[in-house]
């Protein structure tokens, strides 16, 4: 899985509408109905994260409000940007 | 943590699973491994197969896999799929492509949510029929000429990998290719009629080694079900979750509403419940003694001193169940050859009962030996005066 | 794009382990 490293926190993000979240103890899975992939996240937060981003003006204010430490942004940020890539997530104009 | 260790616990609802429609089938597969043909009396109707999709809405179960026998077959098929997809549950129909007509074709193509898998087993009518019976290639042919035709891009071509079409596996590709499908290829269990023809069927141990480096050469263009987990101990593990699913993350529905770990195991010992029961689906996956069981800690017994047994977990519980072996040992498949030699002692396999094959599909064994009355009339053994 | 969750890890630093992993739905052993 490549890195996005023009993956921009500093914008705001949103759920893709064919994504279903499934939340799960271990974090939740993510199926989407256009792409019929299939994303396992394995983080409750990572999940909080989610879920937050489409109420909150940047994803990096969606991390802070679900407790993400600045130290562990860098893997939040990859996380993040590879549901972009596979088209869980997208850009809200 | 790994994915092999969050999965293999279960879930509190399946990511996809395996419902089969109907026992009807058009066909008399060789080795079905629902050992389909005749429509059972008991089958669930439109209304009950509706409700289960509102159970399977309710617990985000993704996507269904829906096959039999032959789906396409039952009146309310189309109905049924389009409920499915009108309710948030994606799905895929396995067929043999008996009603995929243009007209039908256009109308999959232009719709979303929906995936088609056409079963083929050879890449020549010579091949794929000696299994799938007399016409069938054609039949399945044609079906991928009408989607393809139709601009349906991307259904699955689905195989399963036997002794005899082993060596077509380039074939298979460009099948796939020359239609803009893309290829499955599936183990053969001993499950269902499979079980009459494994040891003639199976893939030798070189076909089986072959396969594996044919599946690493082809990355991700080929699919499989992750149906050759078993054989990640030979080193690299194919892409999939690599584990068995059986009432973890996967299972069946059958078409009486009978829920079992896989469609490989349609057998007592791999029931779980009915969705006519109280609770319905929901009831039986989260609250099944089988599933329960499946899902605790399992042991690797005769199989935990082996170096590969992280890799290959032991392999398929349906085909250890089915060639008689013991489920905590070696796959009859073990790629070491372990479950080969131990396959020597076995002295009674299991027989899967629900068999609704069309007759003289498959019968009684013929029985050679006279059948006379016993010498004298109050004798109660049938043997009697057989001089045996 | 699915990642092999039995790939061995690369042993020369502490790799951080992603937190989202792709699976096929055709990945799954028991379905057709």
């Amino acid at each position: 899985m490549s890195t996005e490293d023009t993956f921009d926190l500093d914008t705001a993000w949103g759920l893709t509408a064919q994504v279903s979240v499934r939340p799960e103890r271990f974090g939740a899975l993510l199926y989407h109905f256009g792409t019929r992939r299939l994303s396992f996240l394995k983080s409750p937060v990572l999940l909080e994260v989610l879920t937050g981003l489409a109420g909150a003006p940047t994803a990096r204010d969606a991390c802070t409000r679900a407790g993400v430490a600045a130290a562990e942004l860098p893997a939040y940020r990859t996380a993040l940007a590879s549901l972009a890539a596979s088209d869980m997530i997208r850009e809200r104009s | 943590m790994k994915l092999v260790e969050q999965f293999q616990y279960g879930l509190d609802a399946p990511i996809c699973l395996t419902w089969e429609l109907t026992y009807a089938c058009n066909l008399s597969c060789v080795h079905c491994l629902s050992s389909s043909g005749r429509r059972d009396p008991r089958e669930l109707s439109t209304v009950e197969c509706k409700a289960v999709v509102d159970e399977l809405e309710r617990m985000q179960v993704f996507y269904v896999n829906i096959g039999g026998g032959e789906p396409t077959v039952r009146p309310d098929f189309w109905e049924l799929v389009d409920y499915a997809t009108d309710h948030h549950v994606g799905v895929k129909f396995s067929t043999n492509g008996i009603k995929i007509t243009p007209e039908r074709a256009r109308r999959l193509a232009a719709g979303d949510y929906v995936d088609v898998q056409i079963s083929l087993d050879g890449a020549t009518a010579e091949v794929n029929d000696a299994v799938r019976g007399p016409g069938s290639y054609a039949i399945a042919l044609r079906a991928m000429e009408n989607l393809a035709a139709a601009g349906f891009a991307g259904f699955k071509v689905s195989v399963v990998v036997t002794r005899q079409n082993a060596g077509q596996l380039d074939d298979f590709l460009a099948i796939a290719d020359r239609y803009g499908a893309q290829l499955r290829l599936t183990r053969l269990r001993p499950s269902g009629r499979g079980a009459d023809v494994w040891d003639e069927l199976h893939p030798t141990a070189a076909q089986q080694r072959a396969l594996y480096d044919w599946l690493l050469d082809h990355g991700e263009r080929v699919l499989t079900g992750d149906s050759f987990f078993h054989l990640a101990a030979y080193g690299e593990a194919l892409p999939g979750l690599n584990l068995c699913g059986a009432g973890r993350v996967v299972c069946l529905i059958d078409p009486v509403g009978d829920v079992y770990a896989c469609p490989f195991a349609i057998h007592d010992e791999f029931l779980a419940g009915n969705v006519r029961g109280d609770g319905g689906f929901a009831r039986v996956w989260r609250s099944s003694e089988l599933f329960a069981d499946l899902r605790s800690p399992q042991t690797g017994g005769a199989c935990t001193s082996c170096s590969a047994y992280d890799s290959c977990r032991g392999g398929c519980m349906a085909a250890k169940f089915f060639t008689g072996l013991p489920l905590d040992g070696p796959d009859p498949e073990c790629v070491k050859g372990h479950g080969e030699r131990l396959l020597s002692t076995v002295d009674e396999k299991p027989r899967s009962a629900p068999d609704h094959s069309h007759r003289r599909t498959r019968g009684p064994v013929p029985v050679t030996i006279g059948m006379r009355r016993p010498d004298r009339a109050c004798d109660e053994s049938p043997l009697a005066g057989l001089g045996r | 794009m699915a990642d092999n969750p039995t790939t061995e890890q690369p042993t020369e630093e502490v790799v951080e382990e992603l937190l989202v992993e792709e699976v096929s739905i055709d990945g799954m052993c028991g379905v057709y």
